[in-house]
């Protein structure tokens, strides 16, 4: 096949690219700009999307011996996945950037131009196993390495998206694919993991959105309020919350308890943000919008959901109707609307919905 | 797909040191001596040095004593504007304004913009016509405007972009008028049009060795005795003192021999990439009904011999280069990519294209190795290309 390797510059694209070559793939290299504006070496900035990244996967290119190109999709990049990311914390929910970009940008602006091009696939560095099942659908599995599994951001490829992608790591153990770079002289082997969101380079979330939403933030401060309506706090804006948040309250009074509070509630609106103690976090019931199906749509199914990187598998029955109802055996914690619910079937993917309502266990009723 | 003959048209780029350079350059790569040493080695390498600089003189038409070897084209650029800023501008504090054109060289456009930034210069940038050629009027105007506050104008040779030649006579005659000194770059002009330094009545002009045959890491900028010059690279006060270091002896010479071939050939050199060129640009319009050529027409001599700048609407530049470049044949977008990242061309927003013509452009560039071999694997090429592209942009 021909294939199109998405390289970040990173150890595992890099991995993934010799791995494309050796099975025997005619493989082009590319890099994504996704920003309009990449640190340089000058401003001192680190992380992702820099021109330093942009380099070490040209130079990882140079040693696994493909062709490499720097393809632009800033402005798309720009349309679907930060613009998405600002209106939803403005909005009080909590976004998951990695995986719209994977739903629009790498496994479709970029999929479709490598598709026009004539190209076959595309392969990236993610940790997650493609196979074929017996009705021939190409089915997503968790990796072999459940520390590194990256099934979680890919929930939200369909079965056309799937049948074009090469995930070649998704049998390996980070510390193998670590080891192979090294062996193969790749000199990103031992280059560390990025973890923050690629276009917030410090990792301040609430300094970016203050500084970029701007005029468009709903408030730039308001109230901390406790569940009877009391004020005991005050913040410089909503979108730096995200409910279950415990840290970086500055809360002037203690609870009467002397418990800890989390936010519970965020009202853009108004501008206020409601906390209370952890039990009140809990959750049982989401419903879930905007699905997105792996292979065929499930009327109902008892599996497991994950509710963010990283997170872990939570029992849970699933109802598809005109949402996805998800109904957890056991409570679940600081759940945000905006976050996504992927849906597994042991290992299997089966899909993903945006949690747009959680609701919560009534004391007692269980 | 390692065994594919390459198709090289990127000579605007970087084009084939001639055999003669490499020869000269060579020659003296395994002997010791840095020229400004006092004893017999030091004297045999000034020596190499001196008559490198006589004969890239005489090819020019200057005075050898006024050819200051750099480290390339963008240093010499940056010398000229800032050295030759900062003296006008002592002479007299008045002096706060540079002219240059809107589609100059990064290597000239950037040193102007950090010049505005923290030498408080007021930089202006003449507009340019749809073909890219300096609006004259505008300059006649800018100048006019304040004759006295103009410590220099810059207006390159010919665009490295579209191949548009500039009217450097009409600039140095305004210029005259007010003894406005004038600087330009003629990185890709040497050696495919006549270039005579001191019949062309600039005081500054820039030069490099890989674009005439010549190594990489070695260039001049050619300086008017009369223009003071601030140094920019201080140190051990070599080249009278205008740009110290070491001189690297054996690129000059390489550099020299390919200036020398490469300004004996010129006629010819036109003639014979211009023919090339004209029936690379009729068949790919042939092959691609919808392509156009950006820049001067080609029968009116306006334009560098070897360019061909050709937009090809509903494509991304990006794609047509990447799909070419898999068969073999290597142009370029013509675009400025400091991170690999693909601006909109300067250049063609300058003439008044918009950004998605600005996007949707290649340029090819012949040179003097070029054949009809090379014209003909583009024909072949380009139809299926530009249908694959345009598939890509759906």
């Amino acid at each position: 096949m021909r294939v199109i390797a998405a390289m970040s510059g990173g150890v595992d694209s890099a991995v993934a690219a010799a791995r494309a070559v050796e099975a025997g793939h005619d493989v082009t290299g590319i890099h994504l700009a996704l920003s309009r504006n990449p640190a340089s070496y000058r401003s001192g900035a680190r992380g992702c999307c820099t021109i330093e990244d942009s380099n070490d996967a040209r130079r990882a290119a140079d040693v696994i011996g493909i062709p490499f190109y720097v393809w632009d999709l800033s402005d798309r990049f720009h349309e679907d996945v930060v613009e998405d990311f600002m209106d939803e914390y403005a909005a009080g929910r909590t976004p998951n950037p990695c995986l719209r970009c994977n739903e629009k940008i790498k496994f479709a602006a970029v999929l479709d131009r490598a598709l026009g091009l004539g190209f076959d696939a595309v392969a990236t560095g993610h940790y997650a196993q493609l196979r074929t099942g017996a009705d021939g659908l190409v089915e997503m599995h968790r990796a072999v390495d459940h520390g590194k599994d990256q099934s979680y951001v890919l929930g939200v490829l369909d079965q056309a998206q799937l049948r074009h992608s090469l995930f070649p790591l998704g049998g390996s153990t980070k510390a193998d694919v670590r080891r192979e770079a090294a062996e193969r002289g790749l000199l990103v082997a031992d280059k560390p993991d990025s973890h923050d969101i690629c276009f917030v380079a410090d990792g301040d979330n609430a300094g970016w959105l203050r500084e970029k939403l701007g005029d468009r933030a709903p408030n730039h401060g308001g109230s901390i309020v406790d569940e009877s309506g009391a004020v005991v706090g005050s913040h410089t804006g909503t979108y730096a919350f995200t409910i279950g948040q415990r840290r970086g309250l500055r809360l002037g009074r203690p609870a009467a308890d002397g418990k800890p509070r989390f936010v519970l509630d965020i009202e853009p609106v108004s501008g206020t943000v409601t906390v209370g103690p952890r039990e009140r976090l809990a959750v049982d019931r989401l419903t879930g919008v905007g699905p997105r199906w792996c292979g065929t749509v499930p009327r109902e199914l008892t599996g497991t959901v994950q509710l963010r990187a990283h997170g872990e598998e939570l029992p849970a029955r699933v109802r598809v109707d005109e949402a996805v109802d998800i109904e957890l055996l056991d409570p679940a914690y600081g759940i945000a609307p905006g976050q996504a619910a992927v849906i597994y079937d042991g290992t299997r993917v089966v899909g993903s919905a945006t949690i747009s309502a959680t609701s919560r266990v009534q004391a007692g009723q269980r | 797909m390692s065994d594919l003959k390459t198709v090289y048209l990127d000579h605007a780029a970087t084009t084939p040191m001639a055999p003669a350079a490499v020869e000269a350059m060579t020659a003296h790569l395994l002997e010791v001596g840095n020229p400004s040493s006092l004893h017999a080695s030091g004297r045999r390498a000034r020596r190499i040095v001196e008559e490198s600089r006589e004969t890239i003189a005489q090819a020019l038409d200057c005075r050898p004593g006024e050819v200051v070897f750099t480290s390339g084209g963008t240093e010499a650029d940056n010398l000229a504007l800032k050295g030759a800023y900062w003296a006008r501008r002592t002479a007299d504090p008045r002096r706060t304004r540079i002219l240059a054109t809107s589609i100059e060289h990064h290597a000239v456009l950037d040193p102007l913009h950090w010049l505005a930034e923290t030498a408080g210069v007021e930089v202006e940038l003449l507009p340019v016509d749809d073909r890219g050629r300096l609006v004259v009027d505008a300059l006649r105007a800018s100048v006019e405007r304040d004759p006295a506050s103009v410590a220099l104008v810059s207006v390159m040779w010919a665009n490295n972009e579209v191949g548009t030649l500039q009217p450097v006579d009409e600039v140095v005659a305004i210029a005259a008028e007010h003894g406005i000194p004038v600087h330009t770059d003629a990185v890709q002009a040497v050696g495919a049009v006549p270039v005579a330094f001191a019949r062309s009545g600039v005081d500054a002009l820039t030069l490099t060795g890989h674009k005439v045959g010549g190594p990489f890491g070695v260039g001049a900028l050619v300086v008017r005795r009369e223009l003071d010059v601030t140094p920019i690279v201080h140190g051990g006060g070599q080249e009278r003192d205008i740009r110290s270091g070491t001189i690297d002896t054996p690129a000059i010479a390489g550099f020299a021999a390919a200036v020398e071939l490469a300004v004996k050939q010129q006629a010819d050199y036109a003639v014979r990439v211009a023919a090339l060129r004209d029936d690379l640009v009729r068949r790919v319009i042939e092959a691609v009904p919808d392509a156009h050529l950006h820049g001067a027409p080609l029968d009116l001599g306006g334009r560098l011999p070897g360019n061909a700048h050709l937009g090809f609407p509903g494509c991304e530049g990006d794609s047509l280069l990447m799909l070419l470049d898999a068969r073999g044949i290597e142009c370029s977008t013509g675009s400025a990519c400091s991170a690999g990242v693909p601006q909109p061309s300067h250049v063609l927003l300058a003439m008044g294209r918009d950004a998605e013509a600005a996007r949707h452009s290649l340029r090819f560039s012949l040179g003097h190795t070029s054949t009809r071999a090379d014209v003909d694997a583009v024909v072949e090429a380009i139809a299926p290309v530009v249908e694959r592209a345009r598939a890509a942009r759906r």
